[in-house]
């Protein structure tokens, strides 16, 4: 069923808000060190995917396995243990607003860890500094950009060294400079730390610059209608509403 | 600025000539549309050959003849059409994909009322669910593992503790003058307005100075948690605890609960003075009532029992506040409209079950002779 690079194996997942099925009998694979792209239109159920493979909300029905633990049929304590080895970057960057950047990354830290306040401090410098926020600790979330917080709630969710790290939409809201940024430290975490990165989005430039697996959900159908590398299912569409989204719906220009 | 059209020989000719700005006559436009609802109508025709100006109500009158051209299955040809009219009508056409939202189903009434019985039942499920987490929580804090950082507590306290003196001592005396007054009116006629001095002190120790302060906190407090929970609910911030394992309970509910239940009954021995002070006024300044007979008299009347029976109401609304209020902001949906609905259902609730809780504390008490 699943290899040993697999880090999270997603089977016959059904996604639902009580009568309403947003995703049907998902299948897919994220092997370790892959940055995986959770793709397709708006509405088509891919933030909620990411509640369900964060275990925000429960599965209708289905799998999931993240390191080899079901993380469905998961206990309380269980998941805990799982969801420490995994960061979440949201869409807003859910920064706390009554504490300073310093004490949003420290929080996860005091609450799993026993470490020293002042390594616990030299950690939160740290972590901003690879996210490019050196000095930054004492400011709070509404004294910095839009940019700036998903770069805090970057360092944030890298605070206890995940396997994976979860993006929700993370160029949602942010001018193009700001977005390469993001893009460029997502390549960074996952080249030099080896951390499995999945990304929620529709930003094409964000696909096809940090992407080398996907699948494409479709709302018609709620079900995956495409899998594999975005610049090879650019090269390839399996469809044509998956050609019409890498595309931009500009046939004419890229029609074959 | 009229629609000319005719049929013939099943053939709907529709010529639009001169200007058709702010266009708004429903009884042409229900004729022209009669037209092809009457089935007659087998080709339509529109010709704007001589058209002017024109906006967005012309749009409205194409866009809904078409419509029910095509509802006819009766093909539409365009004459002379402006590009940009030609193209304002097919956009208003091209539609991707049908909404999907979920059709209204009409259930018999035997099932509206099991669904209705299953909701409340469910609500009352969730409701307890969230008193036992916040039960939970408190005794993880009794025990020293809860998640709950001490400025967090602080600064809830600060925010309904000195900050509310204010208005609470202002209302508390305006209660109290108001007592006063109305108690007044009826004493008088026995000749024994003294005795509004006693009147106001029992009235406030024993159960207004504490409704009063219940109600502000409710308005104020209890709407202030919900609104900035439920702001953080908006904002993922519940996501991100969630996520990272922290029990929101210990960290966003119990701080408030405590701050909230500590506060009260203080605010309520404010309140109980204050009210006492509003009736002296009246009493002393306009009944005439020497201030030392009312002093005597307010002292004589003022009773152990009815004061802690006041702070022990204090305690229970305080608890009742703060829980309305976190519960409401935590179960609030993700939109700004969800946090408004959020902020006033948390004050309604929380006057509410005040009320309840009052009517079961005063007949509790009644049984014991308290």
């Amino acid at each position: 069923m699943s290899n040993t690079k697999t880090q999270i194996s997603v089977r016959n997942l059904t996604v639902a808000y009580g009568d309403f099925v947003l995703l049907k009998n998902a299948d897919f694979d994220i092997n370790k060190g892959d940055v995986f792209i959770i793709m397709g239109a708006s509405g088509g159920g891919k933030s909620s995917l990411l509640r369900v493979l964060t275990g925000l909300v429960p599965a209708a029905s289905g799998q999931i396995v993240i390191d080899g633990v079901d993380f469905t049929a998961a206990t309380e304590s269980e998941r805990s243990k799982i969801m420490q080895k995994c960061g979440i970057l949201y869409q807003s960057g859910a920064l706390f607003s009554s504490m300073t950047l310093a004490e949003n990354i420290a929080l996860p830290l005091r609450q799993y860890t026993d470490y020293s306040d002042k390594l616990i401090s030299e950690l939160v410098s740290l972590k901003l500094a690879l996210v490019g926020l050196t000095g930054f600790e004492e400011f709070y979330p509404s004294e910095i950009s839009g940019g700036m917080k998903k770069r805090a709630g970057l360092a944030r969710a890298l605070a206890l060294d995940p396997g994976i790290v979860y993006f929700d939409e993370p160029s949602a809201g942010l001018d193009p400079i700001s977005s390469k940024m993001l893009d460029d430290l997502i390549i960074d975490i996952n080249r030099s730390l080896g951390t499995t990165i999945v990304v929620v989005t529709h930003e094409l430039d964000s696909i096809f610059a940090i992407g080398t697996n996907s699948v494409f959900l479709d709302a018609e159908t709620k079900s995956i209608i495409a899998r594999g590398n975005p610049r090879e299912l650019l090269k390839n569409p399996p469809n044509e509403e998956v050609y019409k989204f890498l595309t931009r719906g500009a046939e004419k220009k890229y029609a074959k | 600025m009229k629609l000319d059209f005719n049929v013939e020989q099943k053939k709907l000719k529709l010529a639009l000539a001169g200007d058709y700005r702010d266009f708004d006559d429903e009884e042409a436009k229900s004729r022209l549309l009669g037209a092809v609802r009457g089935g007659s109508v087998r080709e339509a025709v529109i010709n704007a050959g001589n058209i002017g100006s024109w906006d967005s109500t012309l749009v409205v009158v194409l866009y809904e003849l078409i419509r029910e051209c095509r509802r006819a299955d009766v093909p539409v040809s365009y004459e002379d059409f402006p590009p940009n009219l030609r193209r304002l009508v097919e956009l208003a056409f091209m539609v991707d994909r049908k909404p999907s939202l979920p059709q209204k189903v009409f259930l018999p009434p035997l099932e509206t009322l099991g669904t209705f019985g299953i909701s409340l039942w469910r609500s009352i499920k969730k409701g307890l669910g969230f008193i036992g987490q916040s039960l939970t929580s408190s005794r993880r804090w009794l025990t020293g593992t809860a998640v709950m950082r001490k400025v967090d507590f602080l600064f809830a306290l600060q925010d309904c503790s000195y900050k509310a003196v204010g208005i609470v001592s202002l209302v508390s005396f305006m209660v109290g003058l108001i007592l006063a007054f109305v108690g007044a009116v009826q004493l008088k006629t026995f000749g024994a307005q003294i005795y509004v001095s006693s009147l106001v002190a029992i009235g406030m120790t024993r159960i207004m100075g504490a409704i009063m302060v219940g109600i502000i906190m409710a308005g104020r407090t209890g709407a202030s948690y919900a609104a900035a929970i439920g702001t953080m609910q908006v904002n993922e911030e519940i996501d991100a605890l969630k996520t990272m394992g922290i029990p929101v309970a210990d960290f966003l509910v119990l701080p408030r609960i405590m701050a909230l239940t500590l506060s009260v009954p203080f605010l309520v021995i404010l309140a109980d003075f204050m009210g006492i002070v509003g009736g002296g006024f009246v009493g002393v300044l306009m009944l005439d009532i020497p201030y030392a007979e009312y002093y005597k008299y307010t002292l004589d009347a003022l009773d152990m029992t009815n004061f802690l029976v006041g702070l022990f109401h204090g305690l229970v609304f305080g608890v009742v506040i703060s829980l309305c209020g976190c519960y409401f902001g935590i179960n609030c949906g993700r939109n700004a409209d969800s946090v408004g609905k959020a902020t006033t259902q948390a004050v309604v609730t929380a006057i509410v079950w005040m009320i309840v809780m009052t009517g079961i504390i005063t007949f509790i008490f009644e049984v014991l002779g308290i």
